[in-house]
């Protein structure tokens, strides 16, 4: 019993040992630091510098790429007509930069109704040096994390659900512009709604997010997050079916069906029809009967 | 025209005379002398002939058994078999079935143009009317035909058997006008009957589209496009449904209240916030193909287009009146409502509907 009574021998049951103080001090400390470390975001302070230093490259990219047509502040400009260059990029935010210059379609090579997307110019580390740089102009929606956009850790039934509501979703917001398979189609006065089918699922939440280019924005309170995923899924379904129909020839509709219609079909059957009729081998010989 | 006219001297009356000294000079040559194919004269290309036909109808055959093979093999559905990214089903029985039916086309034309007869016809060309006995004998008999009716003498005949063939026409116009009630007889029977009304009223919240949430003034940024309906759309089911939707359906956008033009537009918009009809007013396809940067909306179909900014303009195309405009408002908990139903019935044009501008609809609203 004395394991279970240690004050039974001593002279008082509230007499301490001599370094009990010390030790509950140290203790203490220790807990205070360890908690703190645990708690608090780690290096802060080197990483507001690293944040500055990130902000201060993508400027000198800035300047040295973009001021051109954005202007040096990036407040956009116009020409002497009063014509826009390039627009304004305060509060357009980190996933705008992301996605123009993450698909290529900036920098621009030349003006026009619409930038082409075409293989990026600059690394990924400029690009964030970049999206840095113009999410300090003010504030705009931020690049979207993989957990915005990712099915992964759903069930197969969940992810079905999403397939399907993405797919309705789809259906009503995006196949005016983009077809109902994804291929885009044209616009008016020369503009193009691209196809979406071999954009990243992080590009295509960012296009929804920032609406580039004369495209409708689709802000979280247009579209929740979760419905935004549920389209990425889709689209990323889409990718993914085999063309029952046989050769979509880019599923443009009438123009290059019947085009195809005309000069194969058509082709074909004139071809034919010229074989038919063609003249067959004469020979210089005489049947036996007459030689 | 008699007969005779066409042949020898036909095509050049009028033109140069026959020189009987020359023209003597050149005989008529003839038909050249005939040339046989090589199968008609060589016994071997015969058989050789005869075999390519043979091998055109027994491939043929073949593609027709391998079409039976691949039907009863193939897999179809989501997860069937695939061929270069395509339903193989689909290729392979097309390409057997194909290829079955041209390859018999094929065989028979060989077989005509190697084996067959090999006749060399010229044909004299007659002309195509026929002969003035025959034209004569025939008017002569409807002539006498008519003459004997009595048609052009007995008036009363001939004006009642037209009165009973024109009355024939009654049957369809009844039965066809009967195949439901007219637009405006059945005003009144159900909320958003007919075509002057849909089934948005004072008060009733704007949701979206698919998961019918209602939608928050202040969850709107500018430059966002919704693809909205009326709330309780969804509760319909059936043609109801289908009959409510068609006419109910909105595209809200908001724009920078500044880059508003029509007085009317703005108005009836919150914060930028305007709705308009999503049925085109040309034929009635859907329309929600906006550019933010012009807020156009532009028609699919026939390329429409519309000024969103300035009271639904047509600003291109062949639709013939502006979209209408549903006035917007907010209720106490923030909600988009509509202020009232559309003022002006939307879709395409119908007889009785009329034309009136956006101001004039505008004040009948206010009265």
């Amino acid at each position: 019993m004395r394991l279970l009574n240690r004050s039974a021998g001593r002279l008082s049951r509230h007499r301490r040992g001599p370094v009990a103080g010390l030790v509950v001090l140290l203790l203490g400390l220790l807990l205070t630091g360890g908690l703190y470390a645990a708690v608090s975001p780690s290096s802060s302070a080197s990483s507001a510098e690293d944040d500055q230093a990130l902000v201060k490259q993508g400027r000198e990219l800035f300047l040295v790429g973009c001021a051109f047509c954005h202007g040096q502040n990036a407040e956009g400009q116009t020409d002497v007509n009063g014509k826009l260059i390039g627009p304004s990029l305060v509060g357009v935010g980190a996933a705008a930069v992301n996605f123009q210059v993450g698909t290529g379609r900036m920098p621009l090579a030349a003006p026009g109704q619409q930038g082409p997307a075409k293989p990026q110019t600059y690394s990924d580390d400029e690009i964030s040096a970049l999206a840095a740089y113009v999410a300090s102009l003010a504030p705009g929606p931020a690049i979207p994390t993989e957990a915005d956009y990712s099915t992964d850790g759903m069930t197969d039934a969940e992810r079905q659900e999403a397939v399907v509501r993405g797919g309705q979703i789809f259906l009503t917001n995006c196949t005016a512009c983009h077809n109902f398979t994804g291929a885009g189609g044209a616009m008016p006065r020369g503009g193009y709604a691209p196809s979406i089918l071999n954009t990243s699922p992080r590009h295509i939440y960012e296009a929804m997010l920032t609406g580039p280019g004369p495209m409708d924005v689709f802000s979280n309170g247009n579209l929740s997050p979760d419905e935004k995923r549920d389209v990425i899924a889709y689209i990323q379904t889409m990718r993914e079916q085999p063309s029952f129909g046989g050769f979509s020839l880019g599923n443009m509709g009438p123009v290059s069906e019947g085009l195809f219609a005309w000069l194969v079909g058509l082709g074909t059957c004139v071809a034919f029809a010229i074989w038919i009729a063609a003249h067959t081998t004469r020979s210089s010989k005489k049947k036996e009967s007459q030689a | 025209m008699s007969a005779d006219t066409s042949h020898d001297t036909g095509h050049d009356t009028g033109h140069l005379p026959i020189n009987a000294a020359t023209d003597a000079l050149l005989p008529d040559p003839g038909l050249a002398e005939h040339q046989w194919r090589p199968t008609d004269v060589d016994a071997r290309a015969e058989k050789r002939a005869e075999r390519q036909v043979a091998t055109l109808f027994g491939l043929s055959a073949v593609a027709t058994v391998l079409f039976v093979v691949f039907y009863i093999t193939l897999k179809t559905g989501t997860d069937g078999h695939t061929f270069i990214g395509l339903g193989a089903s689909n290729v392979a029985l097309g390409t057997t079935l194909g290829l079955a039916l041209l390859l018999i086309g094929l065989g028979v034309i060989q077989w005509a143009r190697k084996l067959m007869g090999d006749h060399e016809i010229s044909e004299q060309r007659h002309p195509a009317a026929s002969s003035e006995e025959d034209r004569t004998a025939t008017l002569a008999a409807l002539n006498a035909g008519l003459e004997e009716s009595g048609i052009g003498r007995r008036p009363l005949v001939r004006n009642s058997l037209l009165g009973s063939v024109a009355l024939l026409a009654a049957p369809a116009v009844v039965m066809l006008r009967d195949l439901g009630p007219l637009p405006n007889q059945v005003v009144g029977e159900y909320p958003g009957a007919g075509l002057h009304h849909t089934i948005w009223a004072k008060g009733t919240r704007v949701v979206r589209d698919v998961v019918g949430t209602p939608i928050k003034a202040s969850d709107i940024e500018i430059g966002d496009l919704f693809n909205a309906e009326p709330d309780g759309l969804f509760d319909l089911e059936g043609a109801e449904l289908q009959i409510a939707k068609s006419k109910a359906a909105i595209v809200m956008l908001r724009m920078d209240p500044d880059d508003i033009i029509s007085d009317v537009t703005r108005n009836w918009s919150v914060q930028g916030i305007v709705a308009y009809s999503k049925i085109c007013t040309h034929v009635g396809c859907p329309i929600s193909l906006n550019e933010r940067t012009t807020h156009h909306l532009l028609c699919p179909c026939h390329q429409s287009t519309f000024d969103l900014a300035d009271s639904g303009r047509v600003v291109f195309g062949p639709a013939g009146r502006h979209l209408p405009q549903l006035p917007l408002g907010v209720d106490d908990e923030g909600y988009l409502i509509a202020l009232s139903d559309f003022l002006e019935p939307v879709g395409p044009s119908f007889w009785e509907r009329n034309t009136k501008s956006p101001s004039e609809v505008a004040k009948e609203l206010k009265s």
